[in-house]
C-alpha cells in the first residue's frame, strides 16, 4: 500500500495563494478558515536577507498525535494511502487533536468536527491529484508515493535538500520543502 | 532576525480559534475536587470515622456526585459535536488519556453510589428507611466497607491523575509536556477537597485533621510547582518559552499572587496558626485554596494553549 506525500519546491514558489484557492472550493471549506495557507519567513540581517514562501497544510504525520489522542477513533490513518483523516460521524469536537497538533493545521469546523486537510483523498481515488498540487501555476507541489523509489516525490527527495516543518516535535511530518535551487 | 506571517486562520489572529475556553478549566477543577473528596472519604472509611453520624463523610458521596456531575456538564458543554458524544463508550482508544478518563468516569458513579448507601446523609436516612436498611446491612460487612474505601481511593486517585495526565499528554503544547503535572493536579485536587471537609466538618478532630492534611498537601503542591518549572526551564528552548509565561510573561501575576500566594502560602501559614492553636478555624483558608485551585486550572489551560512550537 502506498504512503502519500507532498514535496514542496520553495524556490518555485511565489505565495500566489491559488492552492489555498483551489482547496475552498473543492473541498467547500467554510468562509474563516482554511485546510491550506501561505506562510513567509524572512530571516538574516539587512542587506542579507532571504525570504521562503512555503505553501502549508496538515503534514499528514508518520507518527500522529492528533490520532494518538483522539478518543472516539475518528482521527485514524487509513489504509488508503496512510494518510490522517477524520471520520465526522465519530468526532465529538472535544478539541483534543486541535491541541495536539503543533502545525496548527486544524480547526473545528462550524457543524461540530474537526477538519482539516485530507490530500483530496475523494480526488485521488478518482486518480487526480489533490486540487492544490493541480492548479499551482509554478509547479511547486509534488504528489506521490513516498514508499515507492521510482516516484517522482522520492527522485525529488534523493536529488535535492529538503527539509520538514518543526522535526524537533517528533511527528515525522510527510510534506517536505526543497530548500535548494533547482539543477 | 526572523519574521514569520501565515495567512492561516490561528487562534493568535483569531480568538474564535481558541481551543479550550472556561468549561475545561471548571471540569478539570471539579474532577480534580472531586478526586480528592474520593480520597478522603475512603481514608475516612477506613479509618472508621464512618461511625460517627456527624462525620463529614457523611456528605461526601452526596457533594461529589452533585459536583462531578456539573463537571461533566462543563465538559459536555465544551463538545462541539454534542450529539455523538455516546461516541466515547463505544470504543477505547489505549493511547488517548480522554478515553482512559471517559471510562473511568464511567466508574466513578457506580463507587460514589456505593459510597452514598453506606454512609448516607442523617435526612436521606431518616426520610427513606429503605436507604437506611440497605446502608445498614452493607454496614454490618466490614468486607463491603473497606471494598467501598478501597475503590473510592483508588478510582479517586485515578481521576486525580488523570485530569493532570489529559494536558501532558498534548505534546504540541511545550508547557504541559510534564508528567509532573499527574500527581501535582491530583495534589492540588486532594488539597481543594480537604479545604471543602475543614468547611464541612462538624467535628473539631475532623476539622484539625483536614487542616493539618491541607497543610502537607499544599507543601507538596508547592514543590511540585518548582520542580515542574525547573523541568522546563532545563528543557529546549520552546519549553523554556514556555515556562516564561509564568515567569515573566502575561501570566506571571495572576499564577504567583493568586495561584501561589494567596492559594498556597497563606493558606499554609493560616493553617499552621489554626493546627497550633493561635487562632481559631475559620473558612478562610478553605476559601484561598479553593479559589487558588479554580485560578490555577485556569493558567494551565489558558497559559499552556498560547504556549507552541510554530513562530507566530
Amino acid at each position: 500500500m502506498a504512503r502519500f506525500g507532498m514535496v514542496i519546491d520553495t524556490a518555485k514558489c511565489v505565495g500566489c495563494m491559488d492552492c489555498v484557492v483551489a482547496c475552498k472550493t473543492e473541498n467547500d471549506v467554510p468562509d474563516g478558515f482554511c485546510r491550506d495557507w501561505i506562510a513567509t519567513e524572512v530571516t538574516g540581517s539587512f542587506p542579507e536577507l532571504s525570504m521562503e514562501i512555503r505553501s502549508e497544510r496538515c503534514n499528514m504525520c508518520d507518527n500522529p498525535p492528533c490520532v494518538y489522542c483522539c478518543p472516539t477513533g475518528a482521527s485514524h490513518v487509513s489504509e488508503y494511502g496512510k494518510l490522517v483523516q477524520i471520520t465526522n460521524e465519530k468526532c465529538i469536537g472535544c478539541k483534543a487533536c486541535l491541541a495536539a497538533c503543533p502545525y496548527g493545521a486544524r480547526f473545528t469546523h462550524p457543524d461540530g468536527y474537526a477538519d482539516k486537510c485530507t490530500f483530496c483523498e475523494h480526488r485521488l481515488k478518482e486518480g487526480k491529484e489533490p486540487a492544490c498540487v493541480s492548479v499551482c501555476p509554478t509547479y511547486c507541489m509534488y504528489f506521490g508515493d513516498l514508499d515507492d523509489p521510482n516516484s517522482e516525490v522520492s527522485r525529488l527527495l534523493e536529488s535535492r535538500q529538503s527539509k520538514t516543518l518543526l522535526p524537533e516535535a517528533g511527528t515525522q511530518p510527510r510534506i517536505y520543502f526543497l530548500t535548494d535551487e533547482p539543477k | 532576525m526572523s519574521e514569520y506571517t501565515t495567512t492561516n486562520s490561528n487562534p493568535f489572529v483569531d480568538m474564535s480559534h481558541q481551543v479550550w475556553a472556561w468549561e475545561i478549566p471548571v471540569y478539570l477543577f471539579l474532577g480534580g475536587l472531586v478526586a480528592g473528596m474520593m480520597v478522603i472519604s475512603g481514608y475516612f472509611l477506613l479509618t472508621g470515622r464512618w461511625r460517627d453520624p456527624r462525620s463529614a463523610c457523611h456528605a461526601l458521596p452526596l457533594w461529589s456526585l452533585v459536583l462531578l456531575s456539573l463537571g461533566m456538564l462543563a465538559l459536555f458543554l465544551d463538545l462541539e459535536h454534542k450529539l455523538y458524544v455516546w461516541r466515547l463508550y463505544l470504543t477505547f482508544e489505549v493511547t488517548s488519556p480522554m478515553s482512559w478518563g471517559s471510562w473511568i468516569l464511567l466508574l466513578v458513579y457506580p463507587a460514589l453510589l456505593a459510597n452514598l448507601f453506606l454512609t448516607p446523609p442523617e435526612r436521606l436516612r431518616d426520610r427513606s428507611p429503605r436507604i437506611a436498611d440497605v446502608s445498614s446491612r452493607m454496614q454490618a460487612q466490614t468486607s463491603t466497607v473497606t471494598a467501598i474505601a478501597v475503590v473510592n481511593i483508588g478510582l479517586g486517585i485515578l481521576v486525580g491523575i488523570y485530569t493532570g495526565i489529559l494536558l501532558s499528554s498534548l505534546g504540541a503544547r511545550p508547557l504541559w509536556s510534564s508528567g509532573l503535572l499527574g500527581p501535582l493536579f491530583l495534589v492540588s485536587g486532594v488539597s481543594t477537597a480537604a479545604a471543602l471537609v475543614h468547611m464541612l466538618a462538624e467535628v473539631p478532630e475532623e476539622r484539625a485533621f483536614s487542616a493539618r492534611a491541607d497543610i502537607g498537601l499544599l507543601v507538596t503542591e508547592l514543590l511540585f510547582i518548582v520542580l515542574f518549572l525547573i523541568g522546563l526551564m532545563n528543557a529546549s528552548k520552546v519549553h523554556q518559552e514556555a515556562a516564561s509565561l509564568l515567569l515573566g510573561g502575561p501570566f506571571t501575576a495572576v499564577f504567583w499572587v493568586l495561584v501561589v500566594g494567596l492559594g498556597l502560602l497563606v493558606p499554609i501559614v493560616i493553617q499552621s496558626l489554626a493546627v497550633a492553636r493561635r487562632i481559631g478555624h475559620t473558612p478562610v483558608a478553605p476559601l484561598l485554596v479553593i479559589a487558588g485551585g479554580l485560578v490555577f486550572r485556569f493558567v494551565m489551560v489558558n497559559a499552556g494553549q498560547l504556549s507552541h512550537w510554530t513562530p507566530t
